[in-house]
């Protein structure tokens, strides 16, 4: 956290200008939160944020501090979530729900395109109009910016870039959250993705509730996150204060639910394809594919064409798919990953393996929602670890033919 | 044209690469039991039931092996040219031929009596294993090739 | 303060054409009816319309619109501008489409997308291709320029492996081709019948006489994965290094652009990285069931 130490705390926000600096800190009162909301959305940003709905903590439209989960919290743990009250009257005291940022980013259903017939020969392409408003993602932990940058680099980071994601990147603004608590399923220390929030961030919260206090730590990010902030009531956070915020994510970094050894990893997967965990997983699995819907990282869709009854329109769509779909895999001789046991295969060394060699980078944040939402508790920290332990040892005559 | 030809020497037989490196003694026996044939193109050379006494080695030409089944066109399942060997239905009890073999082009080949190579292969032991160890790769072989051939790689 | 953009609009531009996915007009110029399934189309552009470039063993995503958008590998001439040329086994609802496409009809195609076969490794080289099944439509690019520049590598083999002698593509070509006397070309067909003069056995049989200096040749497989890694091993079994030889994989592709997910083949995204692969990088990845 050597960013905190450096924290600027000199002047109040201007007011027109540029706001205050990138990487000063700031407080804001509880009762002073609607104006951050009205500030949002006087800067024109559709506000999505934690709601309780339906037992679970999702995101969802925030019109008012009302719609926020005020004083929830949720208890996880392999293949449960209960939403229980706190003692305390905290926005923000709960993990990660069973959604992700990616809905908005990258819809359950999105329109692409439509061709229409003009002649015999030819046809004409036009977008739906442009449905997006720009938006606030308010309580964005940093496992999460993890996973928006990790599907950041699949839509718009290679040689093909998908034009509505890229838009509505470019209309995002993420208000983190700083996790003051880890969840039982939780291991973004493993994965190295948190629980500080260091960067991504246009602004960054950190809910201070202690001794009857409760306040805002507020961290400006970027230049678009300081604009935001003008005519909010905010003044200048001292170095306790700093301290106070830290000691909170620190408490969260000592709480993870889980862990999980990544040493080696993509070589220990690629190097077990044949390990019999698979088949005693595979077992397990229902294939129903909850872990795929709840990764805030699993981008794979299928696409479809609808047509119209007179053959002179025909829309692209796309849709959510699951490699724990059987037709997910499917060539005109039958399925390739006809097992359940492939198919986790695909999933977890997809995951935790050949990301890196397809994305440069890892596909798991260590939110945990595959844990906590998979209806037979199946914990991958747990199936990697076996896959260590059921691993031949290297000796003679080993190497290469694994 | 059908029929023997010039008689094959037993250095010409020793030269071919199915019988090369037996004993010369094992080829001697055999020798007198040999004969060169050469076919015309379309002529069936066994046939399927028929009692099978003779072991083929093709020298020139080209032998295709099928399966012909009353009501059925006739199907081709195996192609074979200069160097490969068919015919070991002399080995396998009841002796008879469970393909019909039929020259697709004018073809050449030297044709060993199976009982007298029956009997030469029981009579040395040591030469015995080494055409079986010739023998058996090349049945493994076409085992493997049916095999895909059942599985209909190409099937649509 | 009121409207988003100065403060959140774009900075950088935003795209408002459909994407990588969008596709461009074409008609069909020409239809060959290749097999009983098998038909080869030429697709024209729309007028004024270029037509990319391509390399032998890309693919194109070709659809009759509102049928279903399917990856066909380009068997064209990759020295012939202005037209895209496909073969199209009729298997599912979108191929059937396509393949039942008169001329004239409007086709919606997009392309090419990925690695193809590393030709220029060929140079000073001999050569052994071998193709199962429609495999040879990926191949007749590779085959069309490696003839155009017949004095720039060694021997020549081809073998190429089909269900029955009915199954055979480019029957003319072929023809054509096996009347060369600067290359080889064989023929094998799983089964025949009497009026099949040619070769009955696997690809694999045809092998063993194969005329290539197992230290200076390279080796090109497409058709089914069964068949070519038999060919790979028989191969190896000849001398010639794993080094040497490159396979074209098939998995389903739907966006061809390396963002759906669907064809991947553990570290490879096969529409991005693939279809053709080194062998070397595939050969234990091919011995992995259900991958």
């Amino acid at each position: 956290m050597s960013g905190l130490r450096n924290a600027h705390v000199g002047d109040p926000p201007s007011h027109g200008g540029m706001g205050p600096a990138v990487g000063s800190r700031w407080l804001l009162a509880r009762d002073e939160f609607p104006s951050l909301l009205d500030a949002l959305r006087r800067a024109g940003y559709r506000i999505v944020g934690p709601t309780v709905r339906d037992g679970a903590i999702v995101y969802g439209s925030i019109r008012s501090v009302a719609d926020l989960p005020e004083g929830w919290t949720d208890r996880q743990s392999a293949g449960a979530y209960r939403l229980e009250r706190r003692p305390d009257r905290a926005l923000f005291g709960y993990n990660v729900g069973p959604h992700s940022w990616k809905k908005y980013l990258f819809p359950p259903r999105e329109h692409l395109f439509t061709l229409r017939r003009t002649d015999a020969a030819k046809f004409e392409v036009s977008v739906p109009e442009d449905p997006d408003p720009p938006m606030a993602y308010l309580g964005v932990r940093a496992c999460e910016i993890a996973a928006l940058n990790i599907q950041d680099r699949v839509f718009v980071g290679g040689a093909a870039v998908d034009p509505g994601y890229a838009r509505r990147k470019a209309r995002r603004l993420v208000v983190a959250v700083q996790c003051g608590q880890a969840g039982g399923t939780c291991f973004c220390v493993s994965m190295g993705t948190g629980p500080a929030v260091r960067d991504g961030f246009d602004l960054s919260l950190t809910e201070l509730l202690d001794e009857g206090r409760h306040e805002f730590l507020v961290e400006i990010g970027t230049a678009d996150g300081a604009r935001v902030l003008d005519g909010v009531p905010l003044r200048p956070a001292e170095p306790s204060d700093v301290r106070a915020g830290e000691a909170r994510v620190a408490d969260a970094a000592r709480a993870m639910g889980r862990a999980m050894d990544t040493e080696g990893i993509h070589d220990l997967l690629l190097g077990n394809l044949e390990s019999p965990v698979w088949d005693d997983v595979g077992r397990r699995c229902l294939a129903c594919t909850n872990c795929t819907l709840a990764c805030p990282t699993c981008f794979c869709h299928s696409t479809e064409e609808v047509p119209d009854l007179s053959a002179e329109r025909d829309e692209r769509w796309r849709r959510w798919d699951s490699c724990f779909n059987l037709a997910f895999s499917e060539l005109h001789t039958g399925s390739v990953r006809s097992t359940t046991p492939a198919r986790y295969r695909q999933w977890l060394t997809h995951k935790l393996a050949t990301w890196f060699d397809q994305f440069g980078s890892s596909g798991c944040v260590g939110c945990g929602r595959c844990i906590t939402w998979c209806p037979v508790g199946i914990d991958l920290t747990a199936e990697v670890r076996a896959i260590r332990a059921a691993a031949p040892r290297p000796g003679p005559g080993a190497g290469g033919t694994a | 044209m059908n029929g023997p030809v010039r008689p094959i020497t037993s250095a010409e037989l020793e030269a071919h690469a199915f019988l090369h490196g037996l004993s010369a003694r094992f080829l001697a026996e055999l020798l007198p039991h040999t004969e060169r044939r050469e076919f015309a193109a379309g002529h069936t050379v066994a046939r399927e039931g028929d009692p099978a006494r003779e072991f083929f080695l093709i020298e020139v030409g080209k032998v295709a092996l099928e399966i012909v089944a009353e009501g059925r066109p006739h199907l081709t399942v195996l192609t074979l040219g200069p160097g490969e060997v068919f015919g070991w239905s002399w080995l396998v009890p009841p002796h008879l031929w469970r393909v019909d073999a039929r020259t697709l082009k004018p073809s050449r080949v030297v044709v060993v009596a199976g009982p007298a190579l029956r009997d030469a292969l029981e009579a040395h032991p040591e030469d015995g294993y080494r055409f079986l160890r010739r023998l058996v790769p090349i049945l493994a072989r076409r085992l493997d090739a049916t095999r895909l051939q059942v599985f209909d790689v190409y099937r649509p | 303060m009121s409207t988003a953009p100065e403060i959140a609009g774009p900075v950088a531009p935003v795209p408002s054409h459909g994407g990588p996915l969008e596709p461009a007009p074409f008609t069909v110029r020409a239809r060959a009816q290749e097999t009983r399934d098998t038909v080869s189309l030429v697709l024209a552009p729309a007028p004024g319309s270029e037509v990319p470039a391509f390399r032998p063993g890309q693919f194109n995503m070709l659809s009759v619109p509102g049928r279903g958008e399917v990856a066909i590998s380009i068997s064209g001439d990759p020295g012939r501008a202005g037209e895209w040329v496909h073969t199209v086994r009729a298997l599912g609802l979108a191929t059937q489409a396509l393949a039942g496409s008169m001329p004239g009809t409007l086709i919606a195609a997009r392309g090419p997308y990925g690695q193809g076969w590393p030709v220029d490794r060929a140079w000073g080289k001999d050569v052994v291709i071998v193709a199962g099944g429609v495999g040879l439509a990926p191949v007749r690019p590779l085959l069309l320029e490696l003839l155009r520049h017949r004095a720039r590598f060694g021997r020549l083999e081809v073998i190429y492996g089909a269900r029955t002698p009915d199954d055979l593509l480019y029957a003319p070509e072929l023809a054509a081709w096996r009347g060369r006397t600067d290359a080889r070309f064989q023929v094998t067909v799983d089964a025949a019948g009497r009026d099949w003069y040619g070769d009955v056995g696997l690809v694999t049989q045809r092998l063993p006489d194969a005329r290539f200096d197992p230290a200076s040749a390279v080796a090109f497989l497409c058709g089914p994965e069964i068949m070519m890694r038999l060919t790979a091993e028989t191969l190896e079994g000849r001398g010639l290094p794993r080094e040497g030889i490159w396979v074209s994989l098939e998995r389903t592709m739907q966006c061809g652009v390396g963002l759906c997910g669907h064809c991947q083949f553990g570290p490879y995204l096969l529409c991005r990285d693939g279809p053709v692969l080194p062998y070397r990088d595939v050969a234990r990845l091919l011995r992995i069931r259900g991958l």
